[in-house]
């Protein structure tokens, strides 16, 4: 199963496990975790999902996609070279990456 | 010392979950209860006319939450029961009363019930195959009878029709839209946008009448629909027909509580019903324009995922004891086929629009004027023009009107030179 370490702003570090097609966005949404909003639910209408991916775990991760791109022009968190929108990131089963959530999502 | 019976959420909808959500984050701890009466744990509906129906993604996948989250959070989730009846007394507190005969005793009530597709009852109404669309119940339906459907009338264009058309398209469906009204959309965008949809839609080969007149469903004798017969005598072949003509809020429970209903339950800019007790979210309110201003109207009912959001926020922290006025800007979307719509605040009372990019390459957005101010955008495929001005309204900024269909600087370098030079 996909397994996402997520760690706030201010440090706090969660692990969450999902199943094989999951998005990073909705395992941590079904799960309360505060740092990702994700009022749009996954339909690239809202830009709330904005994490930073750690290098390590997402050699597989889908790649940056043309929508997605213009999207994370407009976070509210500064965007940097490893922005992602969470509900963008589809996982495999082997797939355990760590991303940070910004300070501020809307 | 008298038993602590919490808050009864009535209603397991988008607003009655983030209600829960936030009651416990704001560290309110007394019992909660949402009582639903679907089967299914609350769950997302924006998916149920566009992936879901397309069979993109599966029920499971829409669920807001685990069971493990209610669980933790020691939120008590009830379905499959409808309530009927609510006794209460002038505190607040009382006592609801399912169809079933349970019984769910509260100290303070909420009211998230939503809103019940607007039924077309005209003749033929009652036959097989004519079909609304708002609970996942509905879509599988939908769904499922798509598969064997090979024409598909869709009565109502606005955005629910005009969604799930673009998906029966997507499935191969030959499609027509029957609209009444002269214009698509007519009650959420302008008219330049409805201008633009109505194009954009028909060089993807969508059949759309517009100002159609619906004089009733004819069956194929068997009790199955077979078409839509129009005023103007034409008769529009349908395997299937979906009316997708509007929702009408739940406010049976409220009525019958003698709480003050308008167009939904009124409440004030703190969520709270006419009783001063119960709390009120989502498509079911009818409320304060929570982003006032001259031209604008003073009270309205929103029906949006972020309205169910934000206002649930909102009622939480009246049920914790705050008192925050409710005041945020309205934003929605509706993806249709591969057109995205965002919207940005409301746009009525306006008396200027300005194109920022190209309306041939489906890549731009109308910005709605008053007194030379930014009011809302209708944004096609250009998010982020949306998320600027979306920011934009909230700060209570503004791009000159002689500027904004610049559209080769992006909004936000514009703001910045703006702020800085001022």
């Amino acid at each position: 199963m996909p397994k996402v370490t997520y760690t706030s702003a201010g440090g706090d570090v969660s692990v969450l496990e999902g199943n094989a097609g999951d998005s990073v966005m909705e395992i941590a949404v079904r799960n309360g975790l505060p740092g990702i909003v994700a009022e749009c639910g996954g339909s690239l209408a809202c830009s709330t999902c904005h994490v930073y991916v750690r290098d390590d775990g997402h050699d597989s991760l889908p790649p940056l996609g043309e929508m997605e791109d213009e999207m994370l022009d407009g976070t509210v968190a500064e965007r940097r070279s490893n922005s992602r929108l969470s509900c963008q990131l589809v996982l495999s089963a082997n797939d355990h990456p760590h991303v940070e959530t910004p300070e501020s999502q809307v | 010392m008298p038993e602590n019976h919490g808050i009864l959420i009535v209603g397991a909808s988008q607003a009655g979950v983030q209600l829960a959500s936030s009651l416990r984050e704001l560290g309110y701890a007394d019992p909660i209860t949402i009582v639903g009466a679907e089967t299914h744990a609350p769950y997302q509906r924006p998916p149920l006319s566009k992936a879901y129906l397309q069979g993109l993604v599966t029920a499971e996948a829409l669920a807001f939450r685990t069971q493990d989250y209610y669980d933790k959070h020691a939120i008590d989730m009830v379905l499959n029961e409808r309530i009927s009846d609510i006794d209460k007394a002038p505190d607040g507190s009382g006592t609801a009363t399912a169809t079933s005969g349970r019984k769910f005793v509260f100290d303070r009530l909420a009211l998230t019930t939503g809103a019940r597709p607007r039924r077309l009852e005209i003749e033929g109404a009652d036959l097989d195959g004519v079909l609304y669309l708002r609970n996942a119940d509905d879509a599988e339906e939908m769904k499922a009878r798509m598969a064997d459907a090979g024409s598909v009338v869709v009565v109502g264009g606005g955005f629910i029709g005009l969604e799930a058309a673009a998906s029966a398209q997507k499935l191969g469906k030959s499609v027509a839209v029957l609209e009444a009204a002269p214009r698509l959309v007519g009650r959420a965008v302008g008219e330049e946008t409805s201008e633009f949809f109505l194009k954009a839609h028909r060089a993807r080969g969508l059949d759309v009448s517009l100002n159609a007149k619906i004089l009733r469903f004819v069956g194929d004798g068997g009790g199955h629909v077979s078409g839509v017969e129009l005023a103007d005598g034409r008769v529009v072949p349908a395997d299937i027909v979906l009316v997708g003509i509007g929702v009408v809020p739940r406010t049976e429970l409220a009525e019958a509580l003698g709480l003050a209903c308008g167009n939904g339950i009124m409440v004030d800019e703190f969520s709270l019903a006419s009783d001063g007790t119960t709390v009120v979210a989502g498509d079911c309110a009818e409320l304060p324009n929570p982003m006032p201003r001259e031209g604008a109207p003073q009270r309205l009912r929103l029906e949006s995922v972020n309205n169910a959001v934000e206002q649930a926020r909102n009622a939480a922290t009246t049920v914790t004891g705050g008192r925050v006025p409710y005041r945020m800007v309205p934003w929605f979307w509706s993806n249709q086929g591969d057109i995205k719509l965002q919207m940005a605040g409301l746009s009525a009372g306006y008396d200027q629009i300005v194109t920022r990019g190209s309306v041939e390459d489906e890549k731009f957005s109308f910005v709605y004027y008053r007194d030379e101010q930014v009011i809302a955008a209708d944004c096609i495929n250009s998010p982020v023009d949306f998320l600027a001005i979306k920011a934009l309204l909230a700060q209570g900024l503004n791009v000159p009107v002689d500027r904004v269909g610049d559209a080769g600087t992006p909004l936000k370098k514009m703001m910045a030179e703006l702020l800085s030079t001022s």
